[in-house]
């Protein structure tokens, strides 16, 4: 246990609000320039993910996602007390399910209208 | 590794601030037009500005291309009363409002808007935004026009209500603004307004602002200066930590194109209107839960067991099928739809709704909590262009919504959505996600705005006002294109002969050293936050539902006291932290704004949700008025306007002939 614990404060809640995945992202910043509310900074080595230095000023409206060129660098996170609010009933069993549940059910592929 | 906790403890340091800092550095600017605020309305207003032959600046508090609060998409559009289907002519959509709002609404703002809503639209679809269902997707749907290929929502009687595929609106006129040459400077926190020889009340010249990623100044002198931004959400209630994805605000909602304004001398309207804070987001996400308001009207609305929530039209008819959730009914020729920046209908214009007694069949046991939306019981098509055209189209829907809960599993076609469970008074409303029954008894402010005449120009020369939040009878989504748009054609006309604008070095200045106070971090200060929440007390405690003259004298004072000692003594890391403090700053000035005005109406009224203990009779008949507000060498200055000035002297005395003269229009009779 050599490891270095460092002085920080509390994390803001919400604590994530995006996930980036660093085998997609290309650190390309797309999402960095355009966020309305300036939630992300740039990663200080070049290439790598953007870092999450504002969360609570994440508005969710999803402008990075839409913005970002590779598909799947970006996952949005609802905040916990969002997350647990959004559920659902399947009608034939009668299963509950919920967003960030451990055994989800196999994912809708629907893509939107146009 | 995404967060910065993760980042400090993995490489042992802090990051730097990515940008370079230069807060001594200062930038000028000059255009003819200078646009403030690049939401839907700003960027409207720099197109067609750019088209009539005007060099523009547009400056936007965070980036043009995604911002602002319909900067996220949208479904449907409103008031599109020239398009070939529509049955609601401008005239009448524009006297349901007035009526609705017993005159408290800037009805010249809402013709405009009528008659140029949906060549507003149309724009959008050259421009590449997908407005007609090409696919056929929806053939034969009842909600669809065969030859047009238009989707009706809401009322499908009447046709003047759009649904649009418009998640990508704001990339599609962010382009648009480019293509023209428009000069967009992002991340501009603006600070004050420039005017003649530094004086109140003058013409306007341009405008201040600081950059929020490299803290420099910038001075923007223009011939005309249009205001584009949004409302003041973070005024009454800043708890960002639980609200940051309210439906209609983001952080940068700060009230400071009123602000602005306001100590330039121009004149505001209706600042002493609040309402409760319904769409302020406490607790769940904007769409996310099951609800039949707005985006999901129509849907079934089921209990535990089963059992579906009966629908009513205004005048409680009950209404037997799905389909007739969509109709008028009897005593009805249209209906106006909600989301469209009014406060109140009469039921002849109201939209049909589950049960308006719900609260009390649940407390009865006649329902069995929790709900469910049961999109199954609706046919194919109708099932469809709710779940997949709207929400996936909406603002904060298609990331949010439609990929997360389709990603988590859920399926239209195989299960049910749950509705919020909450206290029971929170079911009288169907948007139920939006309902104000498990957050605080929180107020906000109401739609106070410019005060504006048929060019939508201010009380100010060279000062005209675009957006939905700041022109008195601006609406929402696609009423901000209309009004954008108009604003934009008249200030480039009124450039073509305007002197050059003259700005006062003296004013800059003073300016320049009040924005940087802050970055000297030997004050013993506190950061922006924390001003923030004592701003929204002041405001929630003594400009709240109830106030008198003593309460809101003493909030006045308050306010004043933040300003001298919290905010002048306050400090910044970073020139994030910077805009976000000056956004504080507005945020005073548009708090004590709201107080002056609620001085100065010694009435109740009803209409306004305007309830004084000391003037406790609503709605006398001799306070049925406008007070506009404005300051003259910092003395507050009030005077009585006609609910209908906008059809008096010098106006004339129609809609359609005021329209005319101030567009060069032939008339459409």
């Amino acid at each position: 246990m050599s490891k270095k614990i460092y002085m920080v404060p509390n994390p803001p809640t919400p604590n994530r609000a995006l996930a980036f995945d660093p085998d997609v992202c290309l650190g390309c910043n797309s999402c960095v320039d355009v966020c309305p509310t300036d939630v992300l900074m740039p990663n200080p080595e070049t290439g790598k993910p953007p870092i999450v230095l504002y969360p609570e000023e994440c508005w969710y409206c999803g402008g990075c996602v839409e913005e970002c060129p590779c598909t799947g660098a970006i996952t949005m996170i609802h905040p916990a007390s969002q997350r647990i609010s959004m559920n659902w009933k399947r009608k034939s069993s009668g299963e509950l399910f919920r967003v960030g549940m451990k055994n989800p059910p196999a994912p809708n592929n629907k893509p939107p209208s146009g | 590794m995404s967060i910065w906790h993760e980042y400090v403890q993995k490489e042992g340091t802090v990051p730097e601030w990515p940008y370079a800092v230069n807060y001594d550095k200062v930038n000028e600017i000059i255009s003819d037009v200078l646009v403030v605020g690049g939401g839907l309305a700003g960027v409207r207003a720099a197109i067609s500005a750019a088209q009539a032959g005007a060099r523009v600046v547009l400056a936007d508090a965070g980036h043009a291309k995604r911002s602002g609060s319909g900067g996220a998409g949208v479904d449907h559009w409103h008031g599109a009363c020239t398009n070939p289907c529509s049955k609601v002519t401008p005239e009448e959509y524009t006297k349901g409002c007035y009526d609705s709002m017993h005159g408290y609404m800037g009805a010249h703002v809402r013709y405009i808007i009528t008659r140029e809503s949906w060549d507003s639209l149309l724009e959008c679809e050259k421009w590449g935004m997908r407005i007609r269902d090409v696919e056929d997707e929806f053939k034969g749907a009842e909600f669809r026009d065969e030859e047009t290929k238009l989707l009706f929502a809401y009322d499908y009687d009447n046709r003047h209500i759009l649904r649009v595929w418009g998640y990508n609106v704001k990339p599609v006129i962010y382009r648009e603004a480019q293509r023209l040459g428009v000069n967009i400077q992002n991340r501009i926190c603006i600070t004050s307004l420039l005017t003649e020889g530094g004086k109140q009340g003058t013409r306007v010249v341009g405008a201040t602002g600081v950059n929020t990623r490299t803290g420099e100044f910038y001075i923007f002198r223009a011939k005309a200066t249009i205001i584009a931004t949004g409302g003041a959400g973070r005024l009454f209630q800043f708890v960002p930590e639980l609200t940051a994805s309210s439906s209609m605000s983001d952080m940068s909602s700060a009230g400071v194109g009123h602000a602005i304004g306001w100590k330039a001398g121009a004149e505001l309207v209706l600042m002493e209107k609040t309402g409760p804070a319904t769409l302020s987001g406490f607790g769940y996400a904007p769409y996310s839960m099951g609800n039949a308001g707005n985006t999901y009207h129509g849907v079934p609305v089921i209990d535990a067991n089963g059992k579906e929530v009966p629908w009513v039209d205004a005048f409680n008819h009950t209404i037997e099928t799905i389909e007739g959730r969509f109709r008028c009914g009897p005593g009805q020729k249209f209906q106006l739809g909600i989301g469209i920046g009014i406060s109140n209908y009469l039921p002849e214009y109201q939209q049909n709704d589950p049960v308006h007694d719900l609260p009390d069949r649940i407390r009865k046991g006649e329902f069995v909590l929790p709900f469910y939306i049961d999109l199954t019981r609706m046919s194919e098509h109708e099932r469809r262009v709710l779940w997949g055209m709207m929400v996936g189209n909406e603002g904060k829907t298609r990331i949010p919504i439609y990929e997360t809960l389709n990603k988590a599993g859920f399926d239209p076609d195989k299960d049910m959505l749950q509705a919020p469970v909450m206290t029971l008074e929170g079911y009288l409303s169907s948007c139920f996600w939006a309902a104000r029954a498990n957050t605080p008894p929180h107020y906000r402010a109401g739609g106070g705005a410019y005060l504006v005449d048929w060019d939508l120009k201010t009380s100010l020369e060279g000062l005209y006002a675009a957006s939905g939040s700041t022109a008195y009878g601006g609406g929402c989504h696609g009423e901000s294109h209309a009004t954008g748009r108009y604003a934009g054609k008249r200030a480039a006309e009124f450039v073509r002969t305007a002197p050059d604008p003259v700005a006062d070095p003296g004013q800059i200045e003073a300016e320049r050293r009040r924005v940087y106070s802050s970055v000297h971090q030997d004050k013993d200060g506190i950061g922006w936050k924390e001003i923030n929440q004592a701003i929204a007390r002041v405001m929630q405690d003594y400009c709240g539902k109830y106030k008198n003259e003593r309460t809101l004298n003493m909030g006045l004072r308050l306010l004043r006291e933040i300003r001298e000692t919290e905010l002048a003594c306050a400090c910044v890391s970073n020139p994030h932290e910077l805009g976000r403090l000056m956004e504080c700053s507005s945020l005073i000035d548009f708090g004590e704004v709201m107080m002056c005005a609620s001085l100065a109406r010694k009435a109740s009224n009803s209409i306004l949700d305007f309830h004084r203990l000391d003037y406790r009779e609503m709605d006398p008949q001799e306070w049925n008025k406008l007070l506009p507000i404005k300051q003259v060498n910092s003395e507050i200055k009030t005077r009585e306007l006609p609910l209908d000035y906008f059809l008096k002297a010098p106006f004339a005395s129609t809609y359609e002939e005021n329209y005319t003269v101030h567009t060069g229009k032939e008339t459409s009779k």
